[in-house]
């Protein structure tokens, strides 16, 4: 992908380093924070420490206790408590260390932060970006691997963002700190630290040889509700996110499969003219999700696809997902919708 | 590796089966009521502790009840706020505009100019007199029952009942339940109707004003029956952690809709004492007596603003009325509990008082009273001008699509299309007034 043609700002002479996601989470936090001094950065452990997978680490130091900060172990209290400074003016930041652990917080982002504009009439708002690591495949057991986006995306009034790369991660988690709306960041961590290919018998690839791994220095923004075709391709659309775009990268490849991929990006609000133009294009759509499948957010985009595409469909839409089972330890690799799933969901979809 | 069990806790065969204890108030439907039970401490005994001081000087004080103005109608004690005659007419008038406001807008709603309203008789004290021992740009995260609030900021009347008609000068465009007010022009936050949601928020406000080194403070209320939410114990470990500058009410009208005060803990502790177990200030107050409370909200506010921290104030009264419109008290209640209330009502005894003091009586009451009417009378003209609920005097519909986010995305303006196609499909030559 260029920089160029993405950034708002010339980053032509911006200088460029290989992050990982983690470092690139972090950069685009510390980018805001010297911005706007009404970002605060807040959440269990976040603040001394830098968080458990490290997202915030050296920021406390950077930008004082008053800004970035550790706090009880309470959802409810971290988002109730962000909905409140929102209200007063500041642009809170707060993790929740596993989305796994956002439910307690529900209330608060469900029946607060989201109505907070439509209630009052734009008297009051909630500049708030929620950020969680989400999603398996680091054998996080039932209560460490959840991908949860399904609720939120069901929830009027919330933006939910999920980044596939480091470049992404900084763009978009700057522009969700600078949208006036409230956003949920989910953050795939099995993807922190390297692209995963599904196959996860095999090493794992740092993100220093991924094009993507390269991130300016500085201020630059992705717009939101803007998905990111990854690679162009005639044979089917794949519509995905976070970590499975990266599976079925790897996955089609290595089928030698011309699929189009497309990078949601922005789950809510949808950026249905991509996704629309590909699938008007090759007449076959994959959609994958390592969430659930019932409910999930594969099928509120397969009634899309049907909705706005029936007459160009050459095949019914397929749906790879995890299954409805919670996540489990020992079994983690027969839950995730993997190379075998996505395999045979592509040659149904070559055969119709 | 142990051979038996760890446990030899096994002779248990001569203890009785265990029991739930399931709560029940004192008198139901038809019961005599006899509040003797109740301790209720004269006025004007309690110490009042320097605001600066620990938290744990001020423990005692959970267990008590601050009251100010004694049987004799005089106050006395420490706590006594020393306001001068012209305050103490000013909120006395508030109180009773409130209570006027109350009554007008209760048979609106009987006359179906609305779907729903929610009357404060008998806690009139706790919301107003807050008000006035607040600064008027102190942010408030009220619960639905403080309406006395907005009116002590001089909010104006025909605003507040444009929002109860959800007409088309309603300013929340007709989205929320009547008397969900919010105006933050008059530092009162918007209302949500979940419960007890607002009360983490006061205490992110607060620390939040505190980074920034601003100067105004939060205070929020609840009622003791949402103060068993999980969102209470938030608010107070969040407040206590980040010693934020916050005023916790909890306003204990011993009823929760059909649940008395018993469901959420009352049985075996006052809710002031929950300052206890969080380490900060508690007061427990004489919820009807508006000098007491006044007093209280003082204290802890200027504690609050000297970096003092958080405090947690019962306020114990009576909710004279029903839970709201839909309620009908005495399916579960003892009538006479209202008329046996030993704390009397707020407002005669605020009035009692100035009489006391030679600076008010009863003729000038009942001219007020009357004016007061009328003032709400007019208002309410005025108000519905603009069209009561029902009546088709609404926003546009396109307003229904508009502030779910600062910008129409495309699904809802698709959606905003099909509504207004709706509207037509029925009513052909429908247009937007």
């Amino acid at each position: 992908m260029s920089v160029l043609e993405e950034g708002p700002v010339s980053l032509a002479d911006a200088p460029v380093r290989r992050l990982n996601m983690i470092e690139a989470i972090n950069d685009a936090l510390s980018v805001m924070m010297e911005r706007d001094s009404n970002v605060v950065v807040f959440g269990e452990d976040v603040g001394y420490f830098g968080g458990v997978f490290r997202a915030t680490a050296g920021l406390q130091k950077k930008f004082g206790k008053n800004r970035v900060f550790d706090t009880p172990i309470n959802e409810c209290g971290i988002i109730g408590a962000a909905v409140g400074m929102g209200a007063y003016g500041l642009r809170p930041v707060p993790e929740i260390q596993f989305a796994d652990y956002i439910y307690p917080g529900l209330d608060q982002l469900i029946s607060e932060a989201a109505r907070m504009r439509y209630r009052s009439a734009g008297e009051f708002t909630s500049p708030i970006t929620v950020r969680s690591p989400f999603g398996g495949g680091i054998f996080g057991g039932q209560t460490h691997s959840q991908s949860p986006e399904a609720l939120f995306t069901h929830v009027a009034g919330i933006k939910t963002i999920i980044p596939a790369t480091p470049y992404d991660a900084k763009g978009l988690l700057i522009s969700a700190i600078e949208d006036n709306d409230p956003v949920i960041f989910f953050e795939p961590k099995r993807i922190y630290n390297g692209p995963f290919s599904g196959n996860y018998d095999k090493p794992v690839e740092p993100w220093a040889r991924h094009p993507d791994s390269a991130v300016p220095e500085g201020y630059y923004s992705i717009p939101l509700g803007k998905a990111r075709i990854v690679r162009e391709g005639e044979a089917l659309t794949v519509l995905a996110y976070g970590t499975m775009i990266h599976v079925a990268e790897a996955v089609l490849a290595d089928m030698g499969v011309d699929a189009e991929i497309i990078d949601l990006r922005t789950l809510v609000p949808i950026d249905i003219e991509t996704v629309e133009k590909s699938v008007q294009k090759t007449g076959k759509v994959l959609i994958i999700h390592e969430a659930t499948r019932t409910c999930g957010y594969g099928a509120e985009l397969s009634a899309l696809v049907q909705e706005r595409c029936f007459y160009h469909l050459e095949a019914p839409i397929e749906r790879v997902t995890g299954f409805d089972t919670p996540y489990p330890h020992s079994l983690e690799w027969a839950y995730f919708p993997g190379p075998v799933r996505i395999g045979e969901a592509v040659d149904r979809l070559l055969k119709a | 590796m142990a051979d038996r069990p760890a446990s030899d806790i096994s002779a248990r065969g001569n203890l009785p089966p265990l029991e739930l204890h399931v709560p029940e108030p004192p008198f139901r439907p038809g019961d005599p009521v006899d509040y003797s039970y109740l301790e209720i401490p004269a006025a004007g005994l309690l110490p009042r502790p320097d605001e600066a001081c620990a938290a744990k000087e001020t423990h005692p004080l959970c267990d008590g009840l601050i009251r100010v103005m004694g049987d004799d109608h005089c106050a006395v004690g420490a706590w006594d706020p020393k306001l001068d005659p012209e305050t103490l007419r000013r909120m006395l008038r508030v109180m009773a505009l409130t209570r006027a406001f109350d009554d007008r807008m209760y048979r609106g709603q009987r006359q179906g100019k609305t779907s729903f309203y929610m009357k404060c008789t008998g806690e009139e004290a706790t919301s107003v007199a807050s008000a006035f021992a607040l600064a008027d740009d102190d942010m408030v995260f009220p619960s639905y029952r403080q309406q006395g609030i907005l009116i002590a900021r001089g909010y104006p009347l025909t605003e507040m009942i444009n929002q109860i008609y959800s007409n088309r000068a309603d300013k929340l465009k007709g989205r929320q339940l009547p008397i969900m007010y919010s105006s933050r022009e008059h530092s009162f936050f918007s209302i949500s109707g979940n419960l007890a949601t607002q009360y983490p928020q006061a205490a992110g406000w607060a620390m939040a004003s505190a980074i920034k080194g601003d100067t105004r403070i939060a205070a929020s209320w609840i009622g003791e029956g949402s103060s068993a939410e999980g969102d209470a114990h938030a608010a107070f470990t969040f407040a206590t952690v980040f010693n934020a500058p916050v005023v916790f009410n909890i306003v204990n009208n011993q009823w929760a809709i059909s649940s008395f005060s018993g469901f959420a803990g009352a049985e075996r502790a006052t809710f002031a004492a929950k300052a206890v177990g969080y380490g900060i200030a508690g007061l427990r107050v004489d919820g009807n007596d508006a000098l007491a409370v006044y007093a209280a909200m003082r204290w802890a506010a200027n504690r609050a603003r000297s970096n003092g921290g958080p405090t947690l104030i019962e306020h114990f009264t009576y909710r004279a009325e029903g839970h709201s419109t839909s309620d009908d008290p005495g399916q579960y209640r003892s009538a006479h509990e209202r008329e046996e209330w030993p704390l009397g009502d707020p407002i005669m005894r605020l009035k009692r008082h100035l009489a006391a003091l030679g600076e008010w009586t009863e003729d000038q009451h009942a001219a007020m009273d009357l004016e007061l009417i009328e003032q709400v009378k007019a208002a309410t003209k005025e108000a519905e001008k603009n069209g009561v609920l029902g009546h088709g005097m609404h926003h546009p519909f396109h307003t229904m699509f508009e502030d779910v986010f600062e910008e129409l995305p495309w699904h809802l303006e698709e959606q905003a299309d099909q509504a207004i196609r709706e509207r037509r499909t029925k009513w052909p030559e429908w247009k937007e007034s």
